[in-house]
């Protein structure tokens, strides 16, 4: 008998994920579910889905799961959290979700410093409705709705989630990771865990950007997504820990 | 027996909420029925609750789906503007089959409208108000004691059929003092085998969802739904009957204008007029078997209502338009006079005697 060297993290149900070839979301969920299995919370965390791409979150987590309406999630999380602290409330959401319709409940959430962690997937554009232009689709980035490229002259520009949320009193941990390679991928697995530990010992709200990639919708091979994404996405939303309330301690 | 107490409407059902086992709400400020906010933010730290003043009444809503999601009792109240807002999570709520009480202490819309007392979200309450095919079970109570009374009722109905509640009440109502007797609260246990409480690792996981994208799924989650809405029309209607064993004339009002009503019955009574009243209690479901009973008895009825003409029309469809139905409405903030509902029966006696 050969050892088993790689497998299906416990957190994940058998489902097949719905996702296009090439999408990070899969990753993201592996890691996620890699937490709730190495913290062993899976069989006291709440998972809230969104709406957008991340949609059915409830099929692949084997946690309960609650389907928020579009934008809703951080409320929804509040509810479920104030329920009973004794929960892990984690919510998934991209960047239509968080960062435009549910602005509102990301920034009052995060300056409770809700005792919750959000995953928040910025992909630079609305890939379940088919490519229009996101809050955080780049300068001269072309989608369905901003077909001769975003101007910020009439539309503005991209909102840095992170950089924002920083200026709050409120949150404890806010870090931006990206997936494009296996160390990066190391650090946001990292970063996920450091935010699910801090709400397991009370210290309040995390959220961990994870810059992604939509071939689909972006109209780009896989590869020349990561390649895009390192070109553009990166300059523009730089990696790194944006908050960190327990960042001095731990490092003595 | 509980003592009597004088208590503001709005703050009668905040402390029945408590009482009937709720030890959630979320709201948001807007008059006129922050004293319901105002008094759970005083109460709730001090039996162990959570009061959260939401940033949003969307917010609002969404928190309370939180808690329904985890089987708790939990509640949400405000006035008509804010419980538009309110529509897309107590559609969710309907679509997820979530227990709740959403209260609304109506003023005068439509649009910021004034904040004087209203019933012109009739519609809103009973017809939808958000999307989709959906019901909520609504109440309206008449007096200071019924928000007691009711508050607690809406509790228990929300749960046993899996439906969020609505307390349609009006800025009268909620501003006024009366006393009352808190107890007859009874706090039913119905099944919670649904609720996220976390696997603990020994059960499948629980989804608490609206979505899917088979019709023929969609459909018969509708379905099955609506057998639950069958079952609480043929179970939960509730109406008061005043007067009405001789009379010819019947008065149909719910809320603070039945009490004006009861008014225009007694000088209509004085003057020889037979009249009386079928209040509905419940405005979802109607009390659509003893309004078509009284129509094979009356000669007219007369809907009396702070709004337009709404309710109006489902005592039109409840009778099958056999008798004539007279408006007597007053809009805007404006509450009717005795005089002015007695003056439309007395025109309700010429109209069903021509008939």
């Amino acid at each position: 008998m050969g050892e088993v060297v790689f497998k299906k993290p416990h957190s994940l149900t058998d489902n097949q994920f719905h996702y296009c070839p090439g999408c990070t979301h899969g990753i993201i969920h592996r890691l996620v579910a890699e937490v709730l299995d190495e913290l062993q919370i899976e069989g006291r965390t709440i998972g809230v889905a969104s709406v957008g791409c991340s949609v059915f979150t409830y099929n692949y987590f084997k946690c309960d799961m609650v389907q928020a309406a579009h934008g809703r999630a951080p409320a929804v999380a509040t509810g479920v959290k104030r329920s009973d602290p004794n929960n892990i409330v984690f919510t998934y959401q991209g960047d239509g979700d968080l960062a435009s319709i549910g602005t509102a409940e990301t920034v009052h959430s995060a300056t409770r410093n809700e005792n919750i962690t959000i995953i928040f997937v910025n992909n630079a554009i609305y890939g379940m409705t088919g490519g229009q232009m996101a809050p955080t689709s780049l300068p001269g980035q072309v989608t369905q709705t901003s077909p001769y490229g975003r101007d910020v002259k009439t539309v503005g520009y991209p909102v840095r989630i992170c950089e924002m949320l920083s200026e709050l009193e409120g949150p404890t941990y806010l870090e931006r990771v990206t997936v494009d390679n296996v160390k990066h991928v190391n650090a946001a697995k990292k970063a996920i865990k450091k935010a699910f530990q801090y709400q397991m010992e009370g210290k309040g709200f995390s959220l961990i950007e994870v810059v992604s990639t939509c071939p689909t919708n972006w109209g780009m091979t896989p590869e020349k997504s990561l390649e895009w994404l390192q070109e553009n996405m990166l300059p523009y939303y730089p990696l790194g820990v944006y908050k960190d309330k327990y960042a001095e301690k731990e490092d003595k | 027996m509980a003592d009597k107490v004088l208590m503001k409407g709005n703050e009668a059902i905040a402390e029945a909420a408590i009482m009937a086992g709720c030890n959630f709400y979320f709201g948001y400020p807007i008059t006129p029925q922050t004293e319901v906010a105002a008094y759970m933010a005083k109460r709730m730290p001090k039996i162990g609750g959570t009061f959260l003043q939401a940033e949003s009444e969307v917010a609002a809503i969404n928190m309370c789906i939180g808690v329904a999601s985890t089987g708790k009792r939990v509640m949400t109240s405000s006035s008509s503007p804010g419980v538009s807002l309110k529509a897309e999570g107590i559609s969710y709520m309907a679509g997820c089959d979530l227990p709740a009480l959403i209260v609304n202490v109506q003023r005068g819309g439509p649009g910021l409208g004034g904040i004087q007392p209203s019933q012109s979200d009739y519609f809103q309450a009973v017809k939808g108000g958000g999307h989709g095919d959906y019901h909520l079970f609504v109440v309206a109570p008449a007096s200071v004691q019924e928000m007691v009374s009711l508050t607690a009722h809406a509790f228990n109905v929300a749960e046993k059929y899996r439906v969020p509640a609505m307390l349609l009440a009006d800025g009268t109502l909620g501003q006024m003092m009366e006393p009352v007797v808190l107890d007859n609260i009874t706090v039913e246990e119905h099944d919670k085998s649904w609720a996220l409480t976390g696997t603990k690792m020994e059960r499948e996981h629980n989804v608490i969802n609206s979505l899917s994208m088979l019709p023929e799924e969609l459909e018969q989650w509708n379905i099955d739904r609506f057998k639950r809405y069958e079952a609480m029309e043929e179970q939960e209607p509730m109406w008061e009957e005043y007067e009405m064993e001789d009379a010819e004339v019947c008065v149909v009002a719910f809320g603070i204008s039945s009490r004006v009503s009861k008014n225009a019955i007694m000088a209509a009574r004085a003057k020889g007029l037979k009249v009386g009243m079928i209040r509905p209690i419940t405005l979802w479901p109607f009390p659509k078997k003893v309004l078509r009973a009284a129509a094979d008895k009356v000669k007219a009825f007369v809907t009396v209502e702070m709004n337009m003409g709404q309710m109006f029309e489902d005592v039109e469809l409840a009778t099958r338009c056999l008798k004539p139905v007279l408006k007597c409405n007053r809009t805007g903030g404006c509450i009717p006079t005795p005089e002015h509902v007695l003056s439309v029966i007395e025109d309700a006696f010429n109209v069903g005697g021509e008939q």
